[in-house]
């Protein structure tokens, strides 16, 4: 894996909802083409912090920085040049219902360049071959199936040519088959579009199917960082338990036995 | 102690929702006036679609309101004026009262009740589902692409709506006047517009278009602030609706007020 500047960099993120830290003092370098698995259990602040990298939710302390800049000191117009150049496959997919597969995906090639009408039609037939749907463009969101709907987004996702694809839970809900489509179709794209991906999942198949390297998020904090090797041979226990899917170790799912009783008389 | 701190929060929480909705104004009027010379044109496509829904679609339930108000003027102040001998100023008690206060504001209240649910609702589905932050990632201003059009084509609308609405509810009461008290056709219609002067259209639609401005921000404000999944949409959409109708009626009354204090 060729090194260099990190194309995503951050430093000692936290972000508090309410009382909670949701995300305590997260660091992470991301490299140019390799691609970055964030896992992680529901809630551990995993979709949050997909959120600061894309700029949608502005941390409360330290830095993140895409392309070298911190996005914390952009303005809107600097903030939407940067935005050009990634793409975010969304967990619902979130296609805008107004329009047909073919506008949503050729939305901001219309709205972003001076193509003609032509140009930008045989674009969208060539995003909508990546992944499998072409000849799906006069349908409307609602007439699609759910795994349908999210490949049409990542259609989306990739129709400006991105340098860096987000991908948030692409296989969540998903049967095994399509699945394994999907991971597969997340490998095809970083290769033939030579994309750098940041895919945030709870599914160790996928991880171990697409990552180039692992990040493990427990309550706000990174567990653990490493190829997907090195998480396999993980001895950090909170990984472990993560990686083998069992109920029992340090994660902890139910509440402590003690105060059962106190809380049923209170 | 407890009942000052709700009042200081009640307090802080208007006071912010007032500052965000202002804020929202000012970002809506920038993009409508500004966008264009940064070469940041609204959607003409957008604009009409929802000219045609907020306009053109909300007219029959306009007529209906109109006319049958229009028709209930003509009875109720037949009912006073036959008393005095002076039946004939039905024709100038529905034209004035519906230029200068029912036009506009029964317009505009149907119309919060109708459009701004329905961009409320919109909008708010399409927060939930992660479309607005969609449109964010994709460098896409919700704003310009989403409340601007809204905004442009109700302070459009809503003043068409009202002279239509005007007309409609002197129409009712032409047929009170002309087939129930046997008033002469043309000395009604003479006697509608002869009463009517230039400022009784022209403050009715000074009202309408700053009602047409609350329904669209605050319709697009709720919207674009839903939370909470299917149950926020459909707590959003009410509280929209309620928060339109109340200040309709109170910015009303504050232009009413000025119009009259000021003599304009």
């Amino acid at each position: 894996m060729e090194k260099g500047e990190p194309i995503i960099k951050v430093e000692g993120l936290k972000k508090k909802f309410g009382d909670r830290w949701v995300l305590n003092g997260v660091n992470l370098e991301i490299y140019k083409g390799e691609t970055f698995v964030i896992m992680g259990g529901s809630g551990c602040g995993k979709s949050t912090l997909l959120r600061h990298l894309t700029g949608a939710i502005k941390p409360d302390e330290g830095k993140v920085y895409l392309f070298g800049k911190d996005i914390a000191t952009l303005n809107e117009d600097e903030m939407d040049a940067i935005r050009k150049k990634f793409g975010m496959a969304f967990q619902s997919a979130a296609l805008f219902d107004s329009l047909n597969v073919g506008d949503n995906v050729s939305l901001p090639l219309r709205e972003h360049t001076k193509l003609g009408k032509s140009v930008v039609d045989i674009m969208v037939k060539m995003k909508l071959e990546l992944v499998g749907l072409r000849g799906f463009e006069a349908l409307m969101p609602s007439q699609l199936s759910g795994g349908m709907k999210k490949r049409v987004g990542i259609a989306r996702a990739v129709a400006m040519d991105p340098e860096i694809v987000f991908y948030d839970e692409p296989t969540a809900g998903l049967d095994p088959i399509v699945t394994a489509v999907m991971d597969k179709l997340i490998l095809d794209l970083s290769k033939t579009l030579s994309v750098t991906s940041v895919v945030v999942t709870h599914d160790m198949n996928s991880v171990f199917r697409i990552a180039d390297r692992v990040l493990m998020l427990y309550e706000g904090k990174v567990a653990e960082i490493g190829t997907r090797e090195e998480i396999r041979k993980s001895k950090n226990p909170f990984v472990q338990q993560f990686v083998s899917g069992s109920p029992d170790g340090p994660i902890r799912f139910f509440q402590q036995k003690d105060d059962y009783l106190e809380s049923l008389t209170k | 102690m407890v009942f000052i701190e709700s009042i200081g929060g009640v307090v802080v929480g208007t006071v912010t929702h007032i500052v965000k909705v202002t804020t929202l104004l000012v970002e809506t009027v920038f993009w409508a006036l500004v966008g264009p010379f940064k070469g940041k044109f609204p959607k003409i496509r957008a604009i009409y679609d929802q000219m045609v829904f907020s306009g053109l679609q909300s007219f029959v339930i306009t007529f209906f309101v109109a006319f049958f108000t229009g028709i209930v003027i003509a009875m109720q102040s037949a009912y006073q004026l036959g008393k005095l001998g002076a039946t004939i100023y039905v024709a100038a008690m529905v034209s004035v009262s519906m230029a200068r206060e029912l036009g506009p504001v029964l317009t505009a209240l149907v119309v919060a009740g109708r459009v701004g649910a329905a961009i409320t609702a919109e909008l708010g589905s399409m927060k939930v589902s992660e479309q607005i932050e969609a449109l964010q990632t994709m460098a896409l201003n919700p704003i310009r692409y989403l409340v601007v059009p809204r905004f442009l084509a109700l302070i459009v609308m809503l003043p068409c709506l009202t002279i239509l609405s005007d007309l409609i509810g002197i129409g009712g009461g032409y047929l009170v006047g002309v087939f129930n008290l046997g008033l002469n056709p043309d000395r009604y219609i003479d006697f509608s517009f002869q009463f009517m002067v230039w400022k009784d259209v022209y403050t009715g639609l000074i009202k309408s278009f700053v009602f047409a401005m609350i329904i669209s921000l605050i319709g697009c404000y709720m919207g674009l602030n839903t939370r909470g999944g299917a149950e926020g949409v459909g707590r959003a959409t009410t509280l929209s609706v309620v928060t339109s109708f109340i200040l309709i009626i109170l910015f009303d009354c504050i232009l009413t007020g000025i119009f009259y204090f000021s003599n304009m």
